[in-house]
This record gives structure tokens, sequence and C-alpha cells, in this order.
């Protein structure tokens, strides 16, 4: 109950700095005719087709409308981008530079503004700002509680869900608590990715929220005076658990498609993901049986949002205007969410939008895996960067070194 | 025409520059920001708690992986040499060599792991297993899964070395000597051709101990994680969002370069004392009779192991790429599907087509040097001493990790990076030595009497160059040349880093879908990444067959 | 302005040691003849003649032809022909292609140097040769296209490099026979290196070591 109260309030909290006035059209108008003709080189991380596709269809619609191209830079790690704005930097490139949009989000963003590496801002500028659901979706303004300050525009919502085979698995255990019971009864059929990996600490995370005693501290940086204390549980938790881990926890996977690898490989009965599409995607691609169902846990699990930013050197940042407003289109957010292409949740406030639009969005079949909407539960806010950094380095130290 | 001499003869000097200059530069640009931020770098590095059994697993799995290609390689030359079996598998193992490491370690991943096709062929017939079970084979914290996939990568290579070296060494006469003498055929190789052979393979063999220690895709891929190898740990760093690890990454990286020169001074140790081991052998009279049919056994089934590891682990990924769903236990895929060429078909042209530009130029650019450098030397008779070799060797031997991020701050501040003919010039470092190393031997076998006669008739040095010793040396060129595109075609840090993340060639784009872990995409990618290269190859044989088919002398008939 | 092929105190040092010392006049259609053991400097006195000396070799001493000297050449421009022991026909061109590698370029136009090409195989009693592959060429035919290919450059001398060592006994005298009488007919300067008595007999002249001490054979 506390939880929830405390939520709305965050939410709330949230959505006040954001009231700006949209861009008038001229300067709006003014922007698209500069970006007509330009090249935006979006840098994304590259590990999955689905995104690479859809990418590429967003590419087409630009070209159509606004006579923009997009050239993905698929990037095995989005950390690549920041370091090469922050080369560039270093080099003196202050103008020109290679990087006009990235996929970004949490710490590498965080790092970015810090260093003042990002244009901005322009989010809260960009036409259909309005149609973005700030009340709703909190998370669409806090990236891992730092405020975004329209540095970063979302264009996808993403919230942890549980996948299992229902063939193999007929009831999961839906509360932290009796997933430790499942895990410890299962032996070697559970696992997470290897900290400091963004899905694995996301579990820690969740870890978190079902442990701690008063979750809500996690919104404000560490206080290490308290900090041990705070987080015992935590690792009390994962020292009941390890030994019962898929290979005993002397391997990990090391990133969420490994892990989602091993679901479909049967290595494990128990995933997750941070699309709660991704399981029917991954069915109607032939990649998981049709068995595969989803679930989250009682009391809520972590969700986010997925942004796009410009560097300050951006050499094409009419394009990226231009583009990161066509993202947070109608029609672009309906076919994201499709489960046969993304399956992504929208930012969209599905209220604000037309009837016309809507409809967009009601003709989509979920798919046979996804929770629908009020079956998902609370989104939990992502805890202050400070907590996460910390958790992950004292995992590395207690599971991440052989001894 | 009379300067083309005098131009001609500068083309040893500017090769090395343009070897040893990125080599330099980039370790300089690297090194410096971790000098001057030392101390506090330096004691974050000493304070990470993984950093001993990380050191400990680099030196381990490139030692281990080393000594056992080695073996392997040897082992196979000394006792199935001349054999027909010899024949096929140099054979299967040539166009291996081109195979890119993350290919090799992805298709092997698949192969060996607990929910892998080995068990999915066994089960659940014979093992019983309906789930797959809970073994630690693959990411093993003794980094045995990594070491195999080194060892599996690095034969092909080092065979084909050993194979260019042995008609140096004058092996045929000299084993048969020591054949005569008594020795079995493997003891006559020991000790009769293998001093010179190892003296001839002693930089290939640094350069395969560099790889090992500091590969970065593989140990990702195969090796442990708790933690990973030093190597693999600096790449994550260098990574890392929140940029405060940079210094460390840049410490770690120049601890990594000085261990790679310590265990190569203890390998030179190590050189000494197996001399001296083989010298003791030889003089107290061991013939190695009886040892003769197992050291055969040992040479098929490892040679036979290595060729399996690679080829059904690459049919593994290439059966992938047109899999519908493949469960476990299943051996083969429940249902067949072209959709990932259908949907990947257009970015597969695109990142092709950026690959061979790249790497043809690249290819053109080091043949050119190196026939310029080879011509050089014949016509004012120069000798290259080790210490050119040496060079020739450096960018192989100093590990990527340590200069290739000092290199992309030079390629940004030309502005430069992030164009193709950037990257295709980075590639030249790495493909430059490939192509000497493969063309040299065969280029100085050439009888020079032939120029001789030649210029008796009048023909001028360029004309001989151009119409006799050209197309002579057809098919040795085109070999180097394949050789040289598929080292293009394998790089993964300098396209990344020099590229700047927009020049997306086959590699860089497996690699990056290597951490989405798609079996299906990652099959295409690889498969078509061998195909390329082993076009070339083809090429190389069928090309001068079909010009010189009517010609013996040509040797391309048999 | 002497006609043929002076050697004019041609010396050639290696380490020290002296391996050539030469002094000799080859008239237009005579034969002088190299002869000694192996290893004694025969083919280094060539090489030196030729101009094509390996780097640790140190020669003095000039090489006249025709009265002009020709020490400063290098070998292509001293039209200086030479024939190996080893035919060293080149294996990726046919019989008639090898023949025109060695007409000069001042020889213009394809009928007039396929003329050539066919006259000298006639000559050479291979006629219809022309397009076969070298290397089935048996070795006195093989001996005898590099002759012609060596005449058809048009040389002012002939260096012949134990030409018949190759051959069987019967084959030699013939093809000796023929070698000799083909240079005697065109009136061009040879040095002929040999180790052979019969050889050096079958010149009927001159017959020096390569430190020019007279031998008589």
């Amino acid at each position: 109950m506390f939880r929830r109260h405390f939520l709305l309030a965050t939410a709330c909290i949230a959505a006040l700095p954001h009231l700006g006035a949209a861009q008038t059209a001229p300067e709006w108008e003014a922007v698209l005719s500069e970006a007509r003709g330009q090249t935006v080189f979006w840098h994304a991380w590259g590990g999955d087709p689905k995104i690479n596709d859809f990418i590429a269809w967003v590419s087409g619609v630009a070209q159509d409308r606004y006579g923009v191209t997009i050239e993905q830079v698929k990037l095995a790690s989005t950390a690549d981008a920041v370091a090469r704005v922050l080369g560039e930097r270093d080099a003196g490139v202050t103008s020109g530079g290679a990087v006009d949009l990235i996929w970004i989000n949490g710490e590498n963003f965080a790092a970015m503004k810090a260093e003042g590496l990002l244009h901005g801002p322009f989010a809260e500028s960009l036409p259909n700002w309005g149609l973005v659901d700030v009340a709703g979706k909190p998370a669409v303004v806090t990236d891992f509680t730092l405020p975004t300050e329209g540095f970063e525009s979302p264009w996808a919502m993403a919230q942890l869900v549980f996948e299992y085979d229902s063939a193999r698995l007929p009831e999961p255990p839906r509360s932290l608590a009796t997933l430790k019971d499942w895990i410890i009864a299962n032996p070697g059929r559970f696992t997470y990715p290897q900290p400091p990996d963004y899905m694995g600490t996301t579990f820690l995370k969740q870890v978190a929220y079902g442990t701690l005693a008063d979750p809500s501290v996690m919104q404000a940086p560490v206080d290490e005076a308290t900090y041990a204390e705070t987080v015992a549980p935590i690792w009390a938790f994962l020292d009941e658990i390890t030994p019962h881990l898929w290979r005993e926890g002397r391997a990990y996977p090391q990133n969420e498609p490994a892990l989602g690898q091993l679901l479909a490989d049967g290595e494990v009965d128990i995933g997750f993901a941070f699309n709660p599409g991704r399981a029917s995607a991954e069915i109607a691609a032939g990649n998981l049986p049709e068995s595969v169902r989803t679930f989250t846990l009682e009391g809520g699990t972590i969700g986010n949002a997925s942004f796009v930013a410009i560097p300050f050197n951006a050499a094409h940042r009419a394009g990226a205007l231009v583009v990161a407003n066509l993202i947070l289109d109608p029609e672009v957010q309906a076919r994201a969410q499709d489960p046969s292409v993304l399956g992504f949740q929208t930012v969209l406030n599905l209220a604000a939008l037309s009837p016309q639009d809507r409809a967009r969005f009601d003709a989509l079949d979920l798919g046979i895996a996804t929770l629908a909407p009020d079956q998902m539960g609370p989104a939990l806010l992502e805890p202050h960067a400070s907590w996460m950094t910390r958790i992950s380095q004292d995992w590395v130290e207690r599971y991440g070194v052989a001894q | 025409m009379r300067r083309r001499p005098g131009i001609l003869r500068l083309a040893p000097g500017l090769t090395l520059v343009l070897l040893i200059g990125p080599v330099v530069a980039g370790l300089l640009g690297t090194l410096l920001p971790a000098l001057s931020s030392r101390a506090a770098a330096l004691g974050e590095l000493l304070s990470w708690p993984g950093l001993g059994p990380a050191l400990w697993l680099s030196v381990k799995t490139g030692v281990m992986s080393t000594v056992l290609a080695l073996a392997i390689t040897l082992l196979l030359i000394a006792s199935l040499q001349g054999s027909r079996a010899f024949a096929a598998l140099q054979h299967l193992l040539s166009p291996l060599l081109s195979v890119p490491h993350a290919a090799a370690a992805l298709g092997l991943a698949f192969l060996i792991a607990p929910s892998g096709w080995v068990a999915r062929a066994l089960s659940p017939w014979a093992t019983g297993w309906e789930v797959p079970p809970d073994l630690l084979v693959l990411n093993d914290p003794g980094g045995w899964a990594l070491t195999l996939g080194l060892v599996a990568k690095e034969v092909p290579f080092l065979l084909l070395m050993a194979l260019a070296a042995l008609p140096q060494t004058d092996a045929a006469r000299r084993r048969l000597q020591a054949q005569t003498l008594g020795a079995a055929p493997s003891m006559a190789f020991a000790v009769a051709v293998l001093p010179a052979l190892y003296r001839q393979l002693r930089l290939p063999v640094y350069a395969v101990l560099a790889y090992g220690m500091t590969a970065v895709d593989m140990a990702l891929i195969l090796g442990p994680s708790r933690p990973p190898t030093l190597s693999a740990q600096v790449v994550v760093w260098m990574n890392d969002p929140t940029l405060a690890t940079r210094g460390i990454a840049a410490a770690g990286a120049v601890l990594q370069l000085f261990a790679v020169l310590a265990v190569l001074a203890l390998w030179r140790g190590g050189e000494v004392l197996a001399r001296r081991l083989l010298l003791t052998f030889a003089t107290h009279g061991l013939r190695g009779r009886k040892a003769e049919p197992a050291l055969r056994g040992l040479a098929l089934a490892s040679g036979a192991g290595v060729a399996f590891v690679l080829l059904a682990g690459l049919s593994g990924l290439a059966l992938w790429s047109v899999a519908g769903l493949w469960s476990f236990p299943d051996a083969l895929p429940e249902s067949w599907s072209l959709r990932i060429w259908a949907q990947a078909g257009d970015g597969l042209a695109q990142s092709t087509w950026t690959t061979l530009v790249i790497a043809l130029s690249a290819t053109a650019m080091a043949l050119a040097l190196t026939l310029a450098c080879l011509e050089a030397e014949f016509r004012h008779a120069l000798r290259p001493g080790d210490g050119a070799l040496v060079l020739l060797y450096l960018p192989l031997l100093v590990p990527q990790v340590a200069f290739l991020p000092g290199l992309q701050q030079l390629a940004l501040r030309l502005g430069v990076e992030g164009t193709p003919l950037a990257v295709a010039a980075s590639h030249v470092v790495f493909v430059l030595p490939y192509v000497f190393l493969s063309l040299a031997a065969p280029w100085r076998a050439w009888d020079g009497r032939i120029a001789l006669s030649a210029h008796a008739l009048g023909a001028t040095p360029d004309r001989v160059f151009w119409t006799l010793r050209l197309p002579m040396m057809l098919r040795a060129v085109l070999t180097a040349g394949a050789v040289g595109l598929a080292v293009s075609i394998g790089q993964y840090l300098p396209t990344l880093l020099i590229g700047g993340g927009r020049v997306e060639t086959l590699t860089t784009e497996a690699v990056a879908l290597s951490s989405g872990g798609n079996r299906r995409l990652i099959g295409a990618y690889a498969l078509i990444q061998m195909i390329l290269p082993a076009l070339g190859f083809a090429l190389a044989l069928l090309l001068p067959a079909l010009l010189f088919r009517n010609r013996r002398g040509m040797g391309v008939g048999a | 302005m002497r006609e043929g092929l002076c050697l004019r105190d041609l010396h050639v040092m290696r380490a020290g040691q002296p391996l050539v010392s030469l002094s000799a006049e080859i008239a237009p259609g005579e034969v002088l003849c190299l002869m000694g053991p192996s290893g004694a400097g025969k083919s280094t006195a060539l090489a030196a003649i030729l101009g094509a000396l390996p780097r640790d070799f140190i020669g003095s001493g000039q090489v006249l032809l025709d009265g002009r000297d020709v020490s400063a050449l290098p070998p292509h421009l001293r039209r200086i022909g030479l024939l190996f022991q080893d035919d060293i026909l080149f294996p990726h061109l046919s019989v008639a292609q090898n023949l025109a590698f060695a007409l000069p370029p001042e020889r213009r136009g394809r009928a007039l140097r396929s003329a050539a090409v066919e006259a000298a195989l006639e000559e050479a009693g291979l006629s219809g040769f022309g397009p076969r592959d070298p290397a089935t060429l048996s070795g006195g035919q093989r001996a005898r296209v590099a002759l012609m290919r060596a005449l058809l450059a048009e040389p002012r001398a002939i260096l012949l490099d134990e030409p018949f060592s190759r051959l069987d006994a019967e084959r030699r005298a013939q093809m000796r026979r023929f070698v000799l009488d083909t240079i005697t007919a065109r009136a061009i300067p040879a040095l002929l290196v040999t180790h052979d008595r019969e050889d050096a007999l079958a010149t009927g002249g001159r017959v020096l070591t390569p430190m020019g001490v007279p031998v008589s054979p």
C-alpha cells in the first residue's frame, strides 16, 4: 500500500517541471527544412535483428515524410558510442561529430549528461511531446532517478517480466520468496546475467525490492553509514540461492540475450526480460516453443524507459531532432508495440490520442505469451544509480571472482 | 624511367614505416594517458580483487593453447607428412585459416555446450537427458573451453606456416638421412628437421602466444567470467558507461603488454631447455620406433579433432541460419526457414560489399608493398636481417588492446577516422605481415638464372618482372592475396575502432550480433565470412590452372 | 676499333681471394674455351662479363664489345647472349613465345616477328614446334630452342655455360657441332665454359683457366 502511494507521489513530482510549451510551428518548420537531405547516424545496440529491422523501417518513413536518411550504427554496447563522443571531445571535435543520435538510458545517460556531452534540453519541445504519458509513466522523465530534463527523449517502455515454459513448469513462483524456494527445490534451473551486466543488476534490484525493509531508501543516493546493514538481506538471499543456481553459480550468462538462449535451449526453466512482448515475439519468430508464457511478481517489477539523446557535437542535429520526434508518432509507436515487430510498450498516453490513432493500438494482437496491460502489475522505479554501482561492485567481490 | 630503381629501393623502408609507425604511435597514444594517471589507475587496478586470477588465466590459456597447438602441428608434420591423410587434413584446414575467431568460437560454443549439438546428437537415446544436464563445460573456471577454441583456431595457422618453412630447411633430405641411420620417421623429424624448422617457426609461435594471451572475442564467448581473462576485462573496463574506468583500462592494457613480454621471455627460456632435451634424446641413441604407431594415432586423432571442432561448429552455425524452431534434444531443427536470409539479405549484402572493398584495398596495398620490397631486395641484392623480420611481426606481437585505442585517437585527430579507407589502411598493418610471409619464400625461391637469361636477351628488369616473374609467380601471388583477404575479413578491433562504428563489415556485425546470442543470424554472417576467403583461395588455385593448363613446367596440372 | 669481344684485365676477388684474372680478345666466329674444375671461378667469370656479379664479389677491368666499353652497362643493355647448361626456357610461355621474347623491339609487325620465329625454328630443325609447351620437348630440342632464342636477340657476343653437360654422349656431339657451326656461321665471338675435354677439343681454339693460364686440352 505504501509503495503505491510512493510511486504516485514520485510520478507527480516528476511530472511537474515538464510543463514547458511545445515548440511553435515556425521553429519546427525551420528544423524540418534544415533536416531535409541529412543522413542521421543513429548509434543503437545491434544485437537484435528485430530492432535493426524496426530501425530500418523507421528509416523508410523518415525518408518518405521528411527526406531524412537514417544510418543505424550497430553497436555491441552503447558504451562504445559514449566512448567515441568522449574521444571526439578529447580530440577537439566540437562539431561534425560522428554520432547524431544514441539509443541510451541509465548509466550511459548519466555519464554523458555529467560530462556535458549532450545537446539539450530538446525533448519537451518536440511537437509530439504532448502525447507522451508523463503522468502515467513517470519513468519517461526519470532515468534511474535522474531527471532527464529534456536531454533525452523516450521512445519505449520496458518492464521486467519473467518467462517460463508452461510445458515444463505448469505453475511458476509468483513472488520473490516462492522463487527462492523453487530455485532451491530445482537446482540448476535458474540463473541471472552476470553483474555488472544491466539485466543482472536489474535482477539484484528486484531482489532488493523484495528483501529490503524499506525499498524507498534506494531513491536517494547511497548512505555509507547504513549501507551495509541496509543491503544485508540481499546477500542473505543470494547466499541461499547461489549453490542451487545453474552451474552452481560458477558461471553466469553474460547478458539478457544469452539468458534468453538458455531458456530456448532448455538449460533453465525460468528466464526474464525487460521487454514484456519478447516471449511472444520470439515464439512468432520460431525461437521459443509455443508453450512459453510470462508472469510478473506480486508487488510489481522494475520498469524503465528507453531514450534517444543527441550528442553536443552531432553533425546532423536537425535530422536527429526529426527522428526523435518521429519515433513518438502514434503510427511508429503502435508498430513498435506490435509483438510481431518489437513488442515494446508505448510511451504514449493512449487517452490523449485521436480515435484513429488509438485504433492502431487496439487492433494489435499482443501475442500468446504477453500479459495484458492490467495483468502487468505495478512498474517499480529504478533505484538511484549509486545503489546499483555499489551493489554490483560488491556482487563482483562476493560472487564475481572465483575465490 | 631511370629514376624507377631508386624509388624501388625505398620500398623496404617505406613498408617498415607503414608497419611500425601505427604500432608505435598507437602504443604512445595508449601509454601516455596511462602513465599520466599512473598512481590512481594503477592503485585501482591492483585493488581489483580479480586481478590475480584474471592475469593467471590469461597466462595459462595463452601458454597452454600455444603449447598444444604447436605440439599438434609438429606431431602432424612429424608422423603424417607425405601421407594421404596429411594431404586431406591440409586441404581441410587451409580454408579454415580464414575463419574469424569469433565465428569459430561461437561454433565451438554451440558444439560443446550441455545443450549443444554433441549433447543433442546423443540425447536422449544414449544419455537419457530430456533437458540439458547442468554441466560446466563452457565458460569453465579453468579456461579449458577457451584453450580448446584457441588451439583449434591456431593449428591451421601454425601448420600452414610450418609447411611454408619446410622447403627452406632441406627437410626431406635431412629426414631421409636420419632415417637411414635407423631413426623412426617422427624421431628423424625431431632430431634432424625440428631445430631448423623451429627457427623459422619461432615468430609465428610468438604471434600465437601473444594472441592467445590477449584474445578478446574468443575469451568473451568461451572463457570464464568470474573473473574473465585480463584482456576481456580490459575491454569491459574500456566499455564501461561511467567512463570512470578508462584509466584502469589503460593501466590494464599496459599490464597486459608487460605480461606478454614476460611470458615471451620465459618461453624463450623454455626453448633453450627443450633444445637441450632434444639433443640428449638424439645423442642417447633414441630411435623412437616403438612410439611411432602411437604418435601416428595421436596425430591423426588430434588433427581430425581440430578439423572436426571447426567444421562441425561452423556447420552447426550454418544449420542454425536455416533453422526454424530447434529445441533440445532434437539433433536437427524441427522446421526449416530461410527467414533469416531473407530478413538479413540487405544488411548482409551491404556489409559484404563494405568488407570486400576494404579487404581488396588492404590486400592490394599489402601486395604492392610486398612485391616492391621483394623486387628491391632482388634487384639491389639487399639482405634483410633478422631484425627486419621481427619488425614485420611487431603488429602481431603487440596486443591489439594496447595500441589500437591510441591509434584511434590519432586517426580522430587527423580527421580520417570512420572512413573505409582509414580502416583499410589500418588493416594493412595486420595484412602485410601475412602477405609478406606467405609470398617471400616462393618469391625468393625463383630461379634467378631466368632473369639473367632474359637480361642476356636484352630484357629490362621491368620487363622481366612483368612478363616473366609475375606470371610465373601468379599462383603464389594469388595465394598470398587470398591469405590477405582472409586476414582483413577477420579483423574486429581495428575495424571497430578506426571505423568509429560507422564502417560495418561482416565481422563487426557478427560480433555485435554475438552479444545478442542470435545463432541463426550469427550463422548467416559466419557463413559468408568463410565463403569470401574460400573463394579467394579457390581463385588462387583455379586461375593459374586455367591460364597455364597447357604448361607442364608451371606445375599446375598435377 | 677491334671487332669482337675483348676482356681487358678482368679481375674478380672474393674475400681477398682472386677468382678470375683474364685478358683476352675473341674475334668474331672464334670460340675461346674456359676450362677448370668446378668451383674454379668459371661461372664467376661469365657473371663478370655479363655485369651480374653477386654483391660480395669485387670485380675490376673492362669488357669491350666491338671496341666499345660496356663495363658500366647493366646486363640487358650489353647485348651479350647467354646459354646455360639447363636450357632456361620460360615455362609459362610456348616455344614460339619464348623465341619472340628475344626478338628486339625494333623488329616491328606481327607478321615480321612470327616469320623470324618460324625461320629460327626451321634452322633448328623444329618446324611446327611453335605452339608446343617447352616442357614437352626433349633435352636436345630444348637446347636448340635455347640457342635459337639467344641468337634471335642479335647478341654481339655469346657466353656458353656448359651448354652440353646435361645431354647424353650421342646428342652431345651432335648438339656441339650444331652450336659451334651456327656461331661460326654468324661470326659471333663466343666464350665456352666447360670442364669437359671433348668440348674444348671440339672448339679447336685457345683454352684458358679462369685465372688466365693457357691449357692444352
